[in-house]
């Protein structure tokens, strides 16, 4: 198995998933398999073989620098469980 | 030749400080790096935010083709290797200021690579700092601590504000250094236009990488001083962690590295706790986007529009005006000085338009807490000041009561010289008048003056007295002299 | 009213235009089949008064004949599509009541040329499926079951409720997205046709990503025909998606000439996969006779990382999936879990709204792109998928299109695969390639299987040449004469 329940903790933490512990097992049960099986990739031979970094074959266009969007705050923050003032709110972060 | 100047004493012997910046500018452009919302500073919470910038589900970016040349401009700017193929990566982390969950930044493959610097310190020399890389990323946007009793808020205005990071080698140190370096940075950015370099309002700020090593040994842990927003912060942020670290090792204990904030009121740094878990960015090319290709063509053509920049600014004031490498240095070390002095400087006598420039005016401007830009003086009045003096309507010194006057007024020179009756006595014969009168007045002065000349120079003091300073000084010593022939025994 | 439900989209079209039938009657139409399928959960949102008030608009338009390519057709949208004041949330419990406030450009595109919403459709949760079963809305049931056996089957994913509508008559035509093959594989399952065009060709603005290098927006019809007209409204250059390509749009229609003499049709060996079902092949072999009598050449080519693509492919995506949904956080919108600090709320939250398989695959992508497996995993499976791509390059070199099935199974019951992670990738197996590579690709409905289910064959083009491949499409389908339906069980 390839991934063990301290892998699968610290992995779910970097995600910002609370995992409990009781799901631990099961969690790591199953990247090992999906992760065990995605590893025949190591029968390919990529010397020489560049990443793919896109699936199109163009460079990237640009757009001019025009202020194109109005005031929105409205637009964005109507979903926003906890805006205040025109605000986001979040319980506070300590720094 | 290493210089054990800055070298810090500790109980145990010297330490070196060895320091690299990472400087966060702001890039002038109308819109975002990614969106086509505004960029302007202090505009009400919230008001500047697009749906990319608020990351809805289903926005993507867009890269703004100004943003892609202020970076170019400011890699020719920094005399470094601009990349023709560059490739933007999401930087993965979770912060309620970060809507992506991402900053799209640009890590393995930068737009511009190495460069260099040349940094002025503050004896007049010069020392080259070497540039790693400068590469354009999102801002995010700010979160605001102190509004609420348990909330924190979030203002995403600046989400997604392009920045440039121009990251040094380590080459600097001791805390002048790195107070040049940023000095220069923006003295640089100003001159493309390519950052307002406005620290107070956060569109330039550094972090300061300080580690510490005995001389001629292998580096040691640096510790990440974020965000520091004043040329002053930044030197006091380095004293402090620098002898930090010294106590630290000395006391036998190791740096571990971490980030560290500046606490200016306290003038200490301190460990960032929030951040102190290990962060793994998981860094890979953002699939919305595709690789930015450029020609050779492109770069040359903005490398054509390029200004005259600090360096090249010194060396001509040094070869045109013939002036003091120092004071080519103060002139050319802001772009508005430079500009200002220059105005001042066309046709007139170099030199002294320096001097008025780089004393009486900056010396009140100091004085007054001002700037050039809020200066009651423009330079065309600082000019006509100095062609009354060149033109023998005022002398040297009547000049810096003017200045004074024009300082508290914004009046024109010729005006003040008008109304306060200052025009230099230049008729030969008011002067001698006044020669005699004082002559009258002190018949033993006199005896004194014909036995030793020397004296002569008191009735000069008092010729001018007599007329309120506005005797042609060149005049009263010509009179003075036929008045009182050197002896033949001198 | 039924009748009505009957005509495929260009049939509707063209009375509509006639003026033999009214928007309104049409729409009616289909918003009582729609009520009359709730059985099925295709939808999770009906907008019946919105469609009827789309509807009148333009039946105002066609009096005047001033109708657009698409006035007055009824259809569904994928939920993954942001609908204007319209709530879209992915099918995930973590977009909870979430009302974009913009459209796609998709969407947009649609209703600019006069199409009517039916409402937004189920899906796979942020499309992270192949049977349509990890919705939070609930799995879609398939209308087509297995002959003399009522278990209810899935209808594909992500695209399922896409599918679904399609295969049950309660829309004209769907919008979907496919990623790995959520097109094509809930087209074959459902006997419909499913258009995955070239990457670039529609616009991704407004789609709630999956997979960014990978997703691609496409239709799932009754005919080719349908998805000729269809992609022909959906396409287009969009100067808000960078990915998009700035390339003509053609009238695909027009390329449905029926004529494939001499055209080079590619039969890739490695397709041929252990354990495939002897119906699958024959019915491979079925096509290929088709083609050859229609006049086509038949070549056999090799494509040797074939069986690299899966595992490539849930690699990449899982990678760029776990950051693409890093913004759903509780912030900014939907469900927000409160917890002890911030860090505790996003895990709560996302603990809360993400489904086991979408949880999986954040967590798989996440481990990925971590720190010392970048290079073993991501960058790997990259290389990866530029020989993937390499290996089409090569076969177009002696080829206009490919041959294969489209799934290796027909529809399987729903919960039969649910424990098994990688039995349930498998059905992607034929599909996965042309994403990894952005080549264009269709599924045609050809032949039933023993059991009395629908068959897919697949059709995959060369980049932007979706002419040839629906021409040939066309043809398949012409050939194929698939007039099966399934029987309407859900309207008890
Ligand atoms: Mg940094
Ligand atoms: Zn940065």
């Amino acid at each position: 198995m390839s991934v063990d329940q301290n892998t699968v903790r610290k992995v779910a933490h970097l995600a910002r998933i609370a995992v409990q512990e009781d799901e631990l097992d099961h969690f790591a049960k199953e990247m090992s398999t999906i992760l065990d099986w995605v590893e025949q990739l190591s029968e390919v031979n990529t010397d020489q073989v560049e990443p793919m970094t896109s699936a199109v074959a163009q460079n990237m266009r640009v757009r001019a620098d025009e202020v194109t969007s109005p005031p929105l705050r409205d637009e964005v923050t109507r979903n926003a469980s906890g805006a205040e003032d025109g605000f986001f709110a979040v319980p506070k972060v300590v720094e | 030749m290493t210089d054990t100047s800055n070298y810090i004493e500790g109980l145990t012997g010297s330490w070196e400080i060895v320091m690299g910046l990472e400087i966060h500018a702001q890039v002038v452009s109308n819109s975002k790096l990614f969106s086509g919302a505004p960029t302007e500073f202090g505009a009400e919470q919230n008001t500047q935010v697009s749906l990319v910038d608020a990351a809805l589900p289903g926005m993507l970016p867009v890269i703004n083709e100004k943003c892609v040349e202020q970076a170019v401009r400011t890699g020719l700017g920094l005399k470094a290797q601009v990349n023709l193929r560059s490739v933007f990566d999401r930087k993965n982390y979770f912060y309620p200021d970060l809507p992506q969950g991402y900053q799209i930044s640009q890590f393995k493959d930068p737009i511009i690579g190495e460069g260099l610097v040349e940094i002025d310190l503050p004896d007049g020399s010069t020392k080259d700092v070497r540039i790693e890389r400068l590469h354009l990323e999102q801002d995010a946007g700010k979160s605001l601590h102190d509004q609420h009793p348990s909330m924190s808020f979030v203002d995403l205005n600046r989400s997604g504000v392009a920045l440039m990071e121009i990251v040094s080698m380590p080459d600097m140190r001791c805390a002048e250094e790195a107070q040049a370096y940023v000095k220069k940075i923006r003295a640089i950015l100003r001159y493309l236009g390519t950052c307002d370099g406005n620290m107070e309002q956060g569109s330039m700020r550094a972090d300061v990488n300080v580690s510490v090593r005995r001389p001629g040994e292998e580096l040691g842990t640096r510790c990440e001083i974020k965000n520091v927003n004043s040329i002053r912060f930044i030197g006091q942020a380095i004293e402090y962690e620098a002898r930090r670290q010294v106590e630290v090792i000395e006391d036998g204990g190791t740096i571990t590295q971490e980030t560290r904030l500046f606490d200016s009121k306290a003038g200490v740094t301190r460990s960032m706790r929030s951040k102190e878990e290990a962060h793994d960015y998981r860094y890979f090319p953002d699939p919305d986007l595709l690789p930015l290709v450029f020609t050779q063509e492109y770069v040359d053509a903005i490398a054509a529009t390029l200004p005259e920049l600090p360096d090249d600014k010194k060396a001509r004031f040094v070869s045109d005006y013939g002036l003091s490498i120092y004071d080519a240095g103060v002139l050319v070390s802001e772009k508005v000085r430079a500009e200002f002095f220059e105005d001042v400087a066309k046709g007139r006598d170099a030199k002294m338009a320096s001097n008025w420039v780089t004393g009486d005016f900056f010396g009140a401007l100091n004085k007054a807490g001002l700037t050039i830009e809020t200066s009651p003086v423009n330079a065309k009045q600082l000019g006509e000041l100095i062609d009354l003096i060149k033109d023998d309507t005022i002398s040297g010194r009547i000049a810096k009561d003017v200045f004074e006057i024009m300082f508290e007024t914004g009046d024109d020179p010729a005006k003040i010289v008008d109304e306060k009756g200052l025009r230099q006595v230049t008729d030969l014969s008011a002067i001698e008048a006044a020669i005699d009168e004082v002559m009258a007045a002190n018949p033993d002065k006199v005896q004194q003056a014909i036995e030793k000349p020397k004296m002569v120079g008191w009735f000069v003091g008092q010729v001018m007295k007599a007329t309120s300073g506005k005797a042609n000084p060149q005049a009263v010593n010509k009179l003075l002299a036929a008045k009182f022939p050197p002896s033949a025994e001198d | 009213m039924t009748e009505l439900t009957k005509l495929n989209l260009a049939e509707a079209r063209d009375k509509l235009v006639a003026k033999e039938i009214t928007a309104q009657e049409l729409t009616q139409a289909y918003v009582s089949a729609i009520e009359a399928a709730r059985p099925l959960n295709a939808y999770v949102l009906e907008t019946a008064d919105k469609a009827i008030e789309m509807a009148k608009a333009s039946d105002a338009r066609l009096q005047k004949g001033e109708g657009g390519a698409l006035e007055g057709v009824p259809l569904g949208i994928k939920d993954l599509f942001c609908t204007k004041d319209v709530r879209t949330t992915a099918c995930s419990h973590i977009l909870d009541g979430y009302v974009p406030a913009y459209e796609s450009t998709v969407t947009a595109n649609l209703w600019a040329d006069g199409a009517v919403l039916l409402g937004k459709l189920n899906n796979d949760e942020f499309a992270m499926g192949s049977s349509n079963e990890t919705s939070y809305e609930g799995a879609v049931v398939n209308p087509w079951r297995r002959e003399g056996d009522d278990t209810q089957l899935v209808p594909g994913g992500s695209s399922g409720g896409s599918s679904a509508a399609v295969a049950a008559e309660i829309a004209l035509a769907t919008t979907a997205t496919d990623t790995g093959g959520s097109i094509r594989q809930p087209a074959a399952f459902t006997g419909t046709v499913g258009l995955k065009p070239t990457y670039g060709r529609c616009s991704r603005w407004g789609v709630v990503a999956f997979a960014s290098s990978l997703d691609q927006p496409g239709p799932i019809t009754r005919t080719v025909r349908d998805a000729a007209v269809m992609l022909k409204s959906m396409a287009g250059f969009d100067p808000k998606d960078t990915t998009s390509v700035d390339a003509p749009v053609p009238d695909y229609e027009t390329a449905l000439t029926g004529d494939i003499r001499g055209l080079k049709v590619g039969i890739p060996k490695e397709y041929r996969v252990d354990g495939m079902a002897a119906e699958i092949d024959s019915l491979w072999q079925q096509g290929i006779d088709w083609l050859k009598q229609a006049g086509a050449e038949i070549v056999d080519v090799s494509l040797p990382h074939t069986k690299y693509a899966l595992p490539a492919y849930y690699i990449v995506a899982p990678a760029e999936a776990s950051s693409n949904l890093a913004r759903y956080d509780g912030v900014r919108y939907g469900l927000r879990v409160d917890g002890e600090n911030i860090s505790d709320m996003y895990e709560q939250t996302r603990a809360a709204g993400f489904g086991d398989e979408v949880k999986r695959r954040v967590m798989v992508g996440t481990y990925v792109l971590s720190a010392g497996y970048y290079d073993a995993y991501y960058i790997k499976a990259q290389k990866v998928r530029t020989l993937i791509a390499q290996d089409f390059a090569q076969a177009y070199e002696k080829c206009d299109v490919l041959l294969t099935p489209t799934t290796p199974t027909p529809a399987f019951g729903i919960g039969e695969k649910l424990d098994d992670p990688l039995s349930m990738y498998l059905n992607d197996v034929f599909t996965v390639p042309a994403n990894l590579a952005g080549l264009p690709g269709i599924s045609v409905p050809a032949g039933l299987s023993a059991n009395g289910l629908p068959l897919g064959l697949q059709l995959i083009g060369k980049t932007f040449d979706e002419e040839t491949l629906l021409r040939a499409a066309g043809v398949l389908e012409e050939a194929a004469a698939f007039t099966a339906a399934p029987e309407a069980w859900w309207r008890a």
